[in-house]
């Protein structure tokens, strides 16, 4: 892909990347923020409490991009055995997980002032529980091997077969009757968000991702130059010895 | 792309489809299970025990509510059948007539004894001038009013 598979390459090009991804991110998380908390109109329903909408909804879709992230590059290692996906995969983890945690707490403040629920076990608040844990379940099974390339393997199974989870996040709101409402934006036909509460929604949305971006190429670099200072340190002892 | 890389590939394809099925299948199966409540009609047609748990969901009937102390009464529909709830405790901001609401608690004699009540709200967002002027211009199709009709109880 573009030869970014060769770690060299992908270190120029995160390091080309980097700050364009962070400076964007800057701006549109910043702009979002400024639209969301003073610039956009209380719900009619729900009044200023909607506001949590614009981090709660954002972070939910970047725990679920993150993983899918993590699966595609997962099922690029199995199959092709480059080491740049495996950086991506374990890159992206703690991120996506990180994201998840977000979005359930600030859904749990969401719901306790509007439902009068803090936790409920629908189908929606439940799968997203699971993804959460298999991002734990991920980060644990990669780092329980002596040998860095057998939990990489192990974990990236996890990755791809956890993968099944995010289709019924999505849908789970279709599928079954849930306490949580459905989709407003990702689904067929006009968003049902007014365009002046819909703008700080996508600003976040955006930004949240070249957010994500940013950390992610800052992690698979960082993760590449510590294979090559292991691999030094190990030609050095071997020739010593 | 090698043999290897072909077969590994192979091997994943399978495994995902084999997963996908698995999945859609238990999901099936417990279909009756990772529903969250049940409508007045799927209570009407069920089997329930005094004794058990369970929640309903539905709409608060318009012009059901009867409040008394710290009791209200009203009625959950479905725009089809509705059921007769009874609680005691504080209810939700959200909760008003018209709105979409579910009842934890038994079910016994024709009557609902909840002993929690959760507000739900639809997937709509818009300023409160925006909901006024889709009303009055007659655009409204928001969460559809629940009035009475003529074969419920």
């Amino acid at each position: 892909m573009f030869g970014l598979q060769n770690p060299t390459k992908f270190l120029k090009f995160a390091k080309l990347t980097g700050p364009w991804f962070a400076l964007a991110s800057a701006l549109l998380i910043g702009s979002g923020l400024w639209f969301g908390l003073f610039s956009s109109p209380a719900d009619y329903q729900q009044g200023e409490t909607v506001r949590i909408m614009y981090v709660h909804v954002p972070s939910a879709w970047m725990g679920m991009f993150a993983y899918s992230v993590m699966a595609v590059a997962s099922a690029i290692a199995l199959v092709w055995k480059h080491p740049v996906a495996d950086h991506i995969a374990k890159g992206s983890a703690p991120l996506g997980a990180g994201f998840t945690l977000i979005c359930l707490v600030t859904g749990a403040m969401w719901g306790k002032p509007m439902w009068g629920t803090w936790w409920v076990w629908d189908a929606r608040l439940t799968s997203m529980l699971i993804l959460f844990f298999l991002y734990l379940g991920y980060m644990a099974l990669a780092g329980a091997f002596d040998n860095a390339e057998r939990g990489a393997k192990a974990a990236a199974i996890l990755a791809v077969v956890g993968w099944v989870n995010v289709p019924i996040i999505k849908f789970s709101v279709d599928w079954w009757n849930t306490l949580h409402q459905p989709a407003s934006v990702t689904k067929a036909g006009m968003p049902s968000v007014d365009p002046s509460m819909l703008l700080p929604l996508l600003l976040m949305g955006v930004g949240f991702t070249t957010f994500y971006a940013t950390l992610l190429l800052w992690r698979v670099r960082s993760e590449i130059l510590q294979t090559r200072i292991r691999n030094i340190r190990l030609a050095q002892i071997h020739g010593e010895g | 792309m090698t043999p290897r890389k072909k077969r590994r590939l192979m091997l994943l394809l399978a495994g995902l489809a084999f997963l996908g099925g698995a999945a859609a299948l238990v999901l099936t199966a417990f279909q009756d299970n990772i529903v969250f409540f049940y409508s007045p009609t799927d209570l009407a047609t069920k089997e329930v025990r005094a004794d058990q748990r369970l929640r309903i969901g539905g709409l608060v009937l318009e012009g059901s509510v009867i409040k008394d102390g710290k009791t209200v009464r009203f009625k959950v529909t479905d725009l089809t059948k509705s059921v007769d709830v009874v609680f005691t405790g504080i209810l939700p901001d959200l909760f008003r007539e018209g709105q979409g609401v579910v009842a934890e608690g038994r079910f016994a004699n024709g009557l609902f004894t909840a002993s929690d009540v959760l507000a739900k709200h639809d997937e709509k967002y818009m300023p409160p001038e925006v909901a006024d002027a889709l009303k009055k211009s007659g655009q409204w199709q928001g969460q559809e009013t629940a009035k009475p009709q003529g074969q419920m109880k």
